[in-house]
C-alpha cells in the first residue's frame, strides 16, 4: 500500500492506496466522493471526468499515486453555497440530463470548456463534448446547456 | 393552475447535477462481500472440470461457488404473459449446468472482501471445456441446440384477412429481405446490485432494484424459496434502462442467493466487457416480406415470414420481442389482410430480450423499406404510396382484427394523414427534396428519406398509486413505478399537482419500494405517463374531494362550487374573492376529524388495451463515396402524442431514442466470429453515437387527437424517437444512392455501403 495525499475540491484526502488503484475508485472508495461515475473502465465513455490540476482527465486511465499532491476537481465542488453554479442551472433549464449517470463527465469537461474563457465555435463544441458518451439525452440538450453559458445566457444558478 | 402541459423542470435533477445520487455503486454495507462472475470463453461446450482450489486459497478470498453449489435454485422464470410454452425448457440456469451456451455465461462466481481481489481470484478459477460445434448461423437449418430442443424452438402464425386471394389477385407483387443486427440498449450504467440480510425484520432486501421491483420480487422469492414478505426491492438511482437493465439475469440472482446464505451483505458491479456479452441483446431479425398491391400502390396483402435470434436462452421477456413484432408490422396503413410467421432461433450467442422499440424499430425499417420497394418498381413518389395507404381520419378509432398476446389492437384515435402533412409543412419537405435533388444532379449523394409508423404503449393491465397529504399540505404519491432516468417524478408529480391545485415542486413521488406499496408494474412498455398519470389523478381526486367537502362545511358553500387554485379553497372562478382556506388547513381539519396522520386515499387504474399514436420521422444524409461514410445532416421527428403532460420531456425522449436509433442504423452491431467469438465486446468495438456523429435532432410535438382509452387522454412517448429511426436512414441512404433496393441491412456500416456502392458501379 502507498501513502498518497489526494486534493479534492480543496480538502486533502490522506488515503492508503495500492498503486493499481485507479483514480476513480480512489476518489469513490477512499474519499467518499462518488458523484463520479464509472462507465466502462477503459477510457471511452468518459462518466469519470474529472479536472487534475485543471485539465480533464479520463480518472479511470490515471492511477491514484499519479495524482499524489494533485488538485482535483470533481462534480461536488460545482455548487456554490448551495446554488447551482452556472453549467448545473443551464443543465436543469435545458432537461441536459435524464438518468444522470453521465453528468459528472459532462459536467467536468464542459467546466475545463467555460474556464478556459476562449472562443468556442459551435463544431469546436461539439467535437470536444463529443469525447464524452451519454445514452439518453441525443446531446442536443447538453450542447445547448454548455453554449448558454459561454453565451452568458446563464450565469449563475437558483437557491438550494 | 394549469402544469400539465408545461415544460416544468425535473425534481429528479438536484441530486444529479450535484453528485448525490445514489446509484448502485454509490451504496454500501458495513462488512460487505464483492461478487465477480467467471464466464465461459467458449460459445458452446462440455464443461469437464471446474478447478477452484487456487481461487479459494487466495487471501480474501470468502468462497467460491460453481454449478453443484446452485444446482437446487431453479432456471430463471420467463414472466407471467410473456411465455410461450415451447420457451420454457430454454430457460437459463444461474451456473451452466455441465454444458456453456454462449462466450459470457456464469460458470463459477467468486466472493471476496476487495472487488479487485475478488476479480483476481475469478481468474485462477480454471474451467476446462470441451469444444462443441456451435450454432452461429441464425438462418441455418433447423437442428437439435441441446438435447431434445431444436433450434427452432418455436414458430408461430398470426394474422387475418384472406392473404392468398390477394396475392392471386394482385397488380404487382414486391418481395424482399431485409435484416436488422443485433443491437441492444447499452444504459451507461452497466448491471449492478446490493443485496443484505435484514436479521431484525428477518427479510433479504435487495437494493439497486430497477424497471420492475415488484414483478421482480415475486419472481426471485420464487426462485430463492422465500415467502413474499421475506423478500423487498429498494430501487435507488438508475443509471439508463431501456428495456435492458433491471431483468432477472443469473447475477442478480446470485448476489440475493449469497446474502441470504452467507448472511452478510454481497454486492455485485459488473464491467462493461461483462455488460457487452451477458445483458440482453435484441433487435437481429431477418425479414422475407412480400406485398400484393394494385396498379395505384394500394397494399392489398402483406405475407412477412421472420426469423428471431433468440441467442442460447430465453430470459424474462419470453416471446415478448417476436409477438410485438408480428402485432406492429401492419404499421398505419390500411393492409385488408395480413399473414406473419415467426421463427425463434437459438444460437450460441448471449441471449436476446426486449431494448427499447422492441418489434417497433424491426418492423418499421422492413414495412418502410417495402413501402421504397414498392414505389421504385411502380414508378412512384414514395411519399404517394404512404398516402394512398395511410388509415384516414374518419375511420378511427380502428380495429385490426387479429390480437397479441389476448390484447385487442385498435388504434384509439388520430389525424395520420393530417399529423403527416403538418410534418412536412414544419420539415420544409418539398424544399428539401428540391435542394437534395439538385445536390444529386450537381453529382453528390445526397438523398431525404420519411417514413411513418405507429407507436404502442399505455398498456395494462393495472396500476396503482396511493396519493397521502399531511396536515401542512405536504403531498406524497407512493407508486409501483419505476424511474430510469424518463422524469417519472416530474411527470406524476405534475398531474397530482394539477389535480389538486398545488404546487409541482414540494410533491414526493416514491417509487420503486416494494415495501411502500404492494403492487406495481414498473417502467417498460412505454406505460409510465399513461398509467401511473391515471391513477395518480384518481387517487389525488379523491383526496381533492375530501379537502373540498372539508371546506365547504368550513366557508359554508356546497362543495361543487369550490374551486383549488394555488393551493387555496374558494369560489370557483373568483380566486381571491370571498371567504377561503388554504389546503394545507382544509388538510389539518380533514385529519382532525376523521383520525389518522394523513389524508391517504389509494386508486387503481385498470385497462386492457394499449394506447396507438402516430409519427414521422424525417432524415437528410449525404454519403462519401470515397469512405462509404454517412453524414447525418438533419434528422427530424413529428410525433402525434394527443396530450403532452411535459413537452420538454417528450422531446427528450423523443431527441435521445432518435439518437439511439441512428447508432443501430449506421454503428451498433454485435458481430461473432464463425466460432461464436463476441467481436464487440469494448466501446471501441460496440460504436455508439456520440455528439459527432448526430445532428441537433427537430421535434414537432403534435397534440392531435387525445386517447380515448383513459380519463386523461395521454398516449406514449418513451419510444416513439427510436422506433423510425432505422428506416428513415435507410430510406434516405437508398434515396442518396439512388438505389433503394440495396439497401437490405442495418447497420448500414462503411464496409456494407462501400460494397453496395460498389456493386451499384
Amino acid at each position: 500500500m502507498t501513502r498518497i495525499t489526494l486534493n479534492v475540491n480543496g480538502t486533502d484526502h490522506a488515503v492508503e492506496v495500492e498503486p493499481r488503484h485507479s483514480l476513480v475508485d480512489a476518489l469513490r472508495e477512499q474519499c467518499g466522493q462518488t458523484g463520479s461515475h464509472i462507465g466502462c473502465e477503459h477510457g471511452v465513455c468518459g462518466a469519470c471526468t474529472i479536472l487534475v490540476d485543471d485539465e480533464p482527465v479520463r480518472g479511470c486511465l490515471m492511477f491514484a499515486v499519479q495524482a499524489d499532491g494533485k488538485k482535483i476537481r470533481t462534480i461536488e465542488g460545482l455548487a456554490e453555497n448551495g446554488a447551482f453554479n452556472a453549467l448545473q442551472q443551464a443543465f436543469h433549464e435545458h432537461h441536459a440530463l435524464q438518468c444522470g449517470f453521465c453528468t459528472p463527465g459532462m459536467l467536468m469537461l464542459a467546466t475545463w470548456i467555460v474556464e478556459r474563457g476562449a472562443p468556442v465555435s459551435d463544431d469546436e463544441l461539439r467535437d470536444i463534448m463529443a469525447s464524452n458518451l451519454c445514452r439518453c439525452t441525443g446531446y442536443r440538450n447538453i450542447l445547448r446547456a454548455v453554449r448558454a453559458v459561454l453565451d452568458g445566457t446563464i450565469t449563475r444558478g437558483a437557491g438550494a | 393552475m394549469t402544469v400539465i402541459g408545461k415544460s416544468v423542470t425535473r425534481l429528479e435533477d438536484r441530486a444529479l447535477l450535484t453528485g448525490t445520487g445514489r446509484f448502485a455503486g454509490d451504496q454500501n454495507f458495513e462488512g460487505q462481500l464483492y461478487m465477480r462472475v467467471v464466464r465461459s470463453t467458449v460459445a458452446h461446450g462440455r464443461i469437464v472440470s471446474i478447478d477452484t482450489r487456487a481461487a479459494a486459497e487466495m487471501p480474501g478470498v470468502f468462497a467460491v461457488w460453481t454449478c453443484a453449489d446452485v444446482a437446487d435454485v431453479p432456471a430463471i422464470n420467463l414472466r407471467p404473459g410473456s411465455a410461450l410454452q415451447d420457451l420454457e425448457r430454454c430457460r437459463q440456469p444461474i451456473l451452466a449446468q455441465g454444458v456453456v451456451r454462449y462466450v459470457g455465461e456464469p460458470v463459477a462466481v467468486v466472493f471476496a472482501d476487495d472487488p479487485y481481489r475478488a476479480e483476481d481470484a475469478a481468474e485462477l478459477v480454471w474451467a476446462e471445456i470441451e469444444d462443441l460445434p456451435p450454432v452461429v448461423g441464425l438462418m441455418d437449418t433447423p437442428g437439435e441446440f441441446s438435447p431434445g430442443v431444436s433450434t427452432e424452438p418455436s414458430v408461430f402464425e398470426t394474422g387475418y384477412g384472406d392473404v392468398d386471394a390477394a396475392f392471386a389477385s394482385a397488380a404487382h407483387i414486391i418481395e424482399c429481405e431485409l435484416t436488422v443486427g443485433r443491437h441492444t440498449g447499452v444504459p451507461l450504467e452497466t448491471r449492478g446490485a446490493l443485496s443484505i440480510w435484514n436479521e431484525a425484520k428477518g427479510q433479504l432486501e435487495f437494493h439497486a432494484a430497477a424497471k420492475v421491483p415488484h414483478n421482480n420480487r415475486i419472481a426471485l422469492a420464487t426462485l430463492l424459496g422465500l415467502e413474499l414478505d421475506q423478500l423487498h426491492l429498494f430501487e435507488g438511482h438508475v443509471g439508463g434502462g431501456f428495456g435492458v437493465r433491471g431483468e432477472i439475469y443469473p447475477d442478480e440472482v446470485l448476489v440475493n442467493l449469497a446474502a441470504l446464505r452467507f448472511r452478510r451483505p454481497v454486492k455485485w458491479i459488473e464491467d462493461r466487457m461483462e455488460h457487452l456479452i451477458s445483458a440482453n441483446h435484441s433487435r437481429e431479425q431477418t425479414h422475407r416480406i412480400r406485398a400484393a398491391t394494385d396498379a395505384d400502390g394500394l397494399i392489398l396483402a402483406i405475407d412477412d415470414e421472420f426469423w428471431f435470434n433468440q441467442g442460447a436462452y430465453a430470459r424474462t421477456h419470453g416471446a415478448t420481442v417476436p409477438s410485438v413484432t408480428a402485432a406492429m408490422l401492419p404499421g398505419p396503413y390500411k393492409l385488408p389482410a395480413y399473414r406473419s410467421t415467426g421463427h425463434i432461433r437459438l444460437t450460441n450467442v448471449t441471449p436476446a430480450g426486449t431494448y427499447r422499440g422492441p418489434g417497433r424499430y424491426e418492423t418499421t425499417f422492413v414495412r418502410e423499406m417495402l413501402i421504397e420497394r414498392i414505389a421504385a418498381e411502380l414508378g412512384l413518389d414514395p411519399l404517394e404510396v404512404r398516402r394512398t395507404n395511410l388509415i384516414a381520419a374518419d375511420e378511427m378509432p380502428y380495429d385490426r382484427p387479429f390480437s397479441v398476446g389476448g390484447s385487442p389492437i385498435q388504434y384509439d384515435s388520430g389525424d395520420y394523414p393530417g399529423a403527416l402533412a403538418s410534418a412536412l409543412d414544419q420539415f420544409g419537405y418539398d424544399a428539401l427534396q428540391a435542394e437534395m435533388a439538385a445536390r444529386r444532379a450537381a453529382g453528390e449523394l445526397a438523398g431525404v428519406g420519411l417514413i411513418c409508423f405507429v407507436e404502442r404503449g399505455g398498456d395494462g393491465p393495472f396500476d396503482d398509486v396511493r396519493v397521502e397529504m399531511a396536515a401542512d399540505g405536504s403531498v406524497e404519491v407512493v407508486t409501483g413505478v419505476a424511474s430510469v432516468g424518463q422524469g417519472a417524478e416530474t411527470v406524476v408529480a405534475q398531474v397530482c399537482a394539477e389535480t389538486l391545485g398545488i404546487d409541482y415542486s414540494g410533491i414526493v413521488v416514491t417509487h420503486g419500494q416494494t415495501d411502500r406499496i404492494a403492487r406495481g408494474q414498473g417502467a417498460r412498455a412505454s406505460r409510465v405517463t399513461v398509467m401511473t398519470g391515471n391513477a395518480t389523478h384518481m387517487a389525488a381526486s379523491g383526496v381533492r374531494t375530501i379537502l373540498l367537502e372539508t371546506a365547504a362545511g368550513l366557508l359554508q358553500s356546497p362543495a361543487e362550487t369550490l374551486d383549488i387554485v394555488d393551493g387555496v379553497i374558494g369560489l370557483a372562478g373568483s380566486p381571491g374573492d370571498g371567504p377561503s382556506l388554504t389546503v394545507a388547513e382544509a388538510a389539518a381539519e380533514a385529519i382532525c376529524a376523521r383520525g389518522g396522520t394523513h389524508l391517504a386515499v389509494e386508486e387503481t387504474f385498470e385497462i386492457d388495451r394499449a394506447t396507438y399514436s402516430f409519427g414521422v420521422h424525417l432524415a437528410a444524409v449525404s454519403v462519401d463515396p470515397m469512405t462509404a461514410g454517412v453524414t447525418v445532416e438533419r434528422y427530424a421527428i413529428a410525433y402525434d402524442i394527443g396530450r403532452a403532460v411535459n413537452p420538454m420531456l417528450v422531446e427528450g425522449q423523443l431527441v435521445g431514442g432518435a439518437v439511439q436509433g441512428i447508432g443501430g442504423a449506421l454503428l451498433e452491431e454485435f458481430l461473432y466470429d464463425e466460432a461464436g467469438q463476441p467481436l464487440s465486446v469494448t466501446f471501441a468495438d460496440y460504436l455508439m453515437p456520440t455528439a459527432a456523429e448526430v445532428p441537433d435532432i427537430e421535434c414537432l410535438v403534435l397534440e392531435g387527437d387525445r386517447s380515448t382509452t383513459n380519463p386523461l387522454g395521454l398516449k406514449s412517448g418513451g419510444d416513439a424517437g427510436v422506433t423510425g429511426a432505422g428506416a428513415a436512414i435507410a430510406a434516405a441512404i437508398g434515396a442518396a444512392i439512388g438505389k433503394p433496393e440495396t439497401v437490405t441491412r442495418l447497420p448500414v456500416s462503411p464496409r456494407r455501403l462501400r460494397d453496395i456502392l460498389k456493386a451499384k458501379s
